[in-house]
Order: structure tokens, then sequence, then C-alpha cells
């Protein structure tokens, strides 16, 4: 079955259109990376496949499940980490992920060890029992990923996973990512603006500019289309026109998403 | 790896009796109740630093009135009658800045990862107003300790203390609910914090807690009919100092304001996460 499938979805603010016509349809098991610009509707695009926006009915599925009436069903399949750092950092890295098992009903019997096996998956067993005010940033992502998957999603849904680590950090997220995937099979869908990284570690990519689909394949054969020595930032700027376009976003969206980063990359240090 | 846990289960037996959904919102309540009992084990300043107000309404406040006989509270003297107004009055503090806190987890993300995971937006609303009535809970028993000690009588009857504990829980998800809705409205902490400091001491005075009722303006007293406080206290007098108490009125007003509420923040809580 389809993990996640848009079908001409389309999102508006008000006069501003965020996501025009969106096209897209996940392969089972793949990481699959939305990139784009500030504003260019990536976010937007996750959040109605998150339920956290309404979704027109009949335009988003997950695996076979329209989002538009199937929320709560929907979400019990999906494991979210947002673009900011959102673990409580008043509370152990144990315990954090234990409110995500309770909140996704895993059985209070398996309950402990499902907590200590998606801690261990990423690498924070040692850490479990320190309060996340400790952590490190890169810490604190695998800490959300520890949340996200305690629930074994069906899909994984990642807001800029790596924005404000430090490049050790960011090879830690992304290889528990791969391993996770290894071990689960689960589809990954991620948004990014590092082409590097999506070039490196997404199986395909769409392109999004002004809330549109601008290119979508695997990283080959989009950089391939450009010539032999092409990058996907290569890529990037032909698509978007290589300039910033004031007034391409709402500046409500485009502030609140630098904002969000600024505030993830203080907390990280 | 094969530590992760095994596939989800099937999405489409999602449960929906009313049983299963009443079963649903208690296992709710239960963990964001158990979170904030993490919290407060971990960090005790706010309850040692908010310890000092109503301390200082009981020792100071209290005492100096009680010494004056400004206040007619019949046979029942000053610092009794006031000790449960002071003790609703500090679970108040708490709750009605909780909208700041769901504003803070809306620009952490977190509100936006609580509200993707199975959990109905009323259960989630509910949780929170219930968490809040724990954490007030927690600050009441210091207040009690405090009243204790500067001689206050207080009853013992472990029902009648029960029945105070549920009074304190209803008007914490009450004013807790209020300030989440208020935070839907405002959408900005530093809006809401204003907001909070605006109502929160009119709220407080135009309430039975300081004076009785009889001796108010009657346009204050009517604002006491309609102000939720007023129910907190009278049911917290009658129940820990034995003064005449409508306890049935007490409990159905805190109880419907606190659904009504809960149900209205519910309503409004996507808003939030939207803003």
């Amino acid at each position: 079955m389809t993990p996640v499938v848009t079908r001409g979805l389309r999102y508006a603010f008000g006069d501003h259109v965020a996501v025009d016509g969106l096209d897209l349809a996940l392969a089972p098991g793949e990481v699959f990376g939305l990139l784009g610009p500030n504003g260019a509707g990536k976010t937007t695009t996750i959040r109605v496949i998150t339920t956290l926006l309404p979704a027109p009915p009949g335009t988003v599925e997950v695996a076979g499940l329209d989002v538009a009436r199937h929320q709560r069903q929907v979400r019990r399949l999906l494991g979210y980490v947002p673009q900011q750092l959102s673990a409580d950092a008043s509370l152990t890295g144990r315990e954090n992920v234990a409110l995500f098992a309770r909140l996704f009903d895993v059985p209070r019997r398996g309950r402990a060890d499902a907590v200590a096996g998606v801690l261990a998956a990423m690498g924070l067993t040692e850490a479990a029992d320190r309060t996340v005010s400790t952590f490190s940033g890169g810490m604190v992502r695998r800490l959300e990923l520890a949340q996200a998957l305690v629930s074994a999603p069906r899909v994984l849904v990642l807001d800029e996973p790596t924005v404000g680590l430090d490049p050790v950090a960011r090879a830690g997220v992304w290889d528990r990512i791969h391993e996770v995937r290894a071990e689960t099979g689960m589809t990954v869908l991620v948004t990014t603006h590092a082409m590097e990284e999506a070039e490196l570690h997404c199986d395909r990519v769409a392109l999004l500019h002004r809330g549109r689909k601008r290119a979508e394949g695997t990283p080959a054969e989009l950089t391939a289309a450009l010539g032999a020595e092409a990058t996907l930032d290569d890529v990037f700027r032909h698509h978007t026109g290589d300039t910033l376009t004031p007034g391409s976003a709402t500046e409500e969206g485009t502030l609140r998403d630098v904002r969000a980063a600024r505030r993830t990359a203080r907390r990280v240090g | 790896m094969s530590v992760l846990p095994a596939a989800p289960p099937d999405a489409s037996a999602e449960r929906t009796s009313p049983l299963a959904e009443l079963a649903l919102l208690a296992r709710r309540i239960g963990a964001m109740c158990l979170v904030e009992l993490q919290k407060l084990r971990h960090d005790r300043t706010e309850l040692v630093t908010r310890t000092v107000q109503p301390a200082l309404w009981l020792v100071v406040f209290g005492t100096t009135f009680s010494r004056i006989h400004a206040i007619p509270t019949g046979s029942t003297p000053y610092l009794d009658f006031l000790a449960p107004g002071i003790l609703a009055q500090s679970a108040l503090f708490i709750a009605i800045f909780y909208g700041i806190q769901v504003i803070w987890e809306r620009d952490a993300g977190v509100l936006a990862k609580l509200l993707v995971t199975p959990t109905p937006r009323s259960a989630l609303v509910a949780s929170k107003a219930f968490a809040a009535g724990l954490r007030a809970l927690v600050q009441a028993l210091v207040v009690v300790v405090i009243a204790l000690l500067l001689g206050v009588g207080m009853t013992a009857n472990p029902l009648k203390l029960l029945g105070a504990a549920a009074a304190v829980v209803l008007g914490s998800a009450f004013f807790c609910c209020f300030s989440i809705t208020l935070a839907g409205l405002v959408l900005k902490r530093d809006r809401l914090m204003g907001i909070g400091q605006a109502i929160t001491m009119p709220l407080f005075f135009a309430s039975n807690a300081l004076y009785p009722v009889a001796i108010m303006p009657t346009w204050l007293q009517w604002i006491t009919y309609v102000n939720p406080l007023s129910y907190e206290v009278d049911a917290l007098r009658g129940l820990l100092i034995g003064t005449p108490a409508r306890l049935g009125l007490d409990f159905l007003v805190l109880a419907v304001a606190a659904a009504a509420m809960i149900t209205i923040a519910s309503a409004i809580l996507p808003r939030l996460a939207r803003g």
C-alpha cells in the first residue's frame, strides 16, 4: 500500500496559495525528501499530511486512509519530529519517550521495553535517566526520533531534522534514520534546505517552489538532467531561478520559518 | 538493531465506543498528570517560590486583619475564614498561566507533536486541565501546612479533604482552560501575560476569598455570582473550616464550568496550533 499520496493538493492561507496542485506518491520504505526555499510549501504539505492543518477531502491519503476523514487513525500511523527541538528539557530522556508511548497506547506490559528499545536504538541508553537540559543538540534530536519511533509508525515525518546541528551530530542523526529504515522498512518523509544532505540520504526528492512541484526524481536523475558535473544545488538554482524572492511566501510564514530555525540553532548552541 | 517496537496496531481498528473513549480520556489524563509530577520531582523551585505569596497573605494580611476585626466573619476567626480563599487563590495563580505554557509548547513544536498523537483534542485539553489541577493540589497542600502552622482549625475528615481536593482540581481545570482559550484568541505569549496579570487580581478581589459576599456592594455581589472562584472558595470553606456552604451548588457550578471551558478550549486549540 502506498504510504503517502497527495493528489492535486491545494492549500491556501487567505489569498496566499501555499501549496498549489501537489501530486506526490511515496514508495514503501523509501526516504523521500521535500526540498525548497522558505515558503515553498514544504512545511504546509507536511502539516496537512500530519493532520495539523485540515486536508481537503480526497487529496491526501496515508496508508490508504483519507486524512480528511480518518484523522485519528492516520495519526496512529505517523511518527512526527518538528523542526524545533521539542523534547521537554525538564524531564529525563526516558520520561520524554514514555510519555509518547502512553499517548500512542503502547501496551503497559511491553511499554518499558519499547521505551528502552528505542532509546538504545538511538544510542541514548546511558543518558536516558538524565534530564534533557543536559543533552547536546544532536542527542535531543535523537531523543525526538526515539519519541517518534516508540509507537512503531509506518511513516516517519521529519521537518528539517538536522537544522542547527554540527556535521558530526548531523551524520549521527542520519545514521540512526537509515538504521531504523533498514530495521523496520518504514517510509521516511523529510524536508530539508540542505541539498548535500538530500543528495546523500534521500532515495527520491521533490523540489517545491512557490507551492508547486518543479522537479521530482532520484538525486542522480535530477542532477544528470543538468549535466555530468551538476549537483542538487545546481538543480535547486535552476528551478528556483537562483534568486531570493520576497513575496513568494507570506511574510508571516517566512518569518516564522526563520525564527523557528534560529530558535533551534540557539538551543543546540 | 532488533530493539525497535513491532508494527503499530491496525489503524482501522480505532475504538469509538463511549466506554472506550472514556478509558482513553482517563489514560491521557493519567499520562499528563504523571508528567506534571515528574516535572515537580525534578525541579521544586517553582513550588517554593509560589509559596511566598500565599504565605505573605496568611501571615501578614491574615494575622493583621484578624487582630483589628475589620471584616465581619461571625464566629469564625478571620484567619480561618481567609485560609481557604488563599488556597483557592494559589490554585488560580497556577492555572491562569497555563495558556502561556501552551503558547510556549506551540512555539517549541511540542503542541504540534502532541496533536499528531491519536489523542482527541478534548482529551488533550482535559489532560492539561487536570494536570493543572494536580499541580495546584500540590501547591494547596503547602498552603494547608502554612495555615495549620498559623493555628487555623481545619478538618481532618478524609472525605471532606477529598472533597476539598476535588474543588481545587475542578476550579483549576476551569481556569486552566480559560487561559488556554485566551491563548487561542491572542496567540502571543506577551499579550497573554498582560491579560493574565490584568484579570487575575480582579478575579480574586471579585470573589468571596477575602471577605463575605454580604458586605460587598450589590454590583460586586453580582460579579461574585458569575465568578467560579467564589464557588470554589465556598466549597473549600465549607469542607475545610466547616462554615455553612452550598456544596451541591458549588460542585455543580464548578463541574459544569470546567466541562464547558474544556469544550471551548478544545474547539480553539487547532487555531492555536495554526497560529
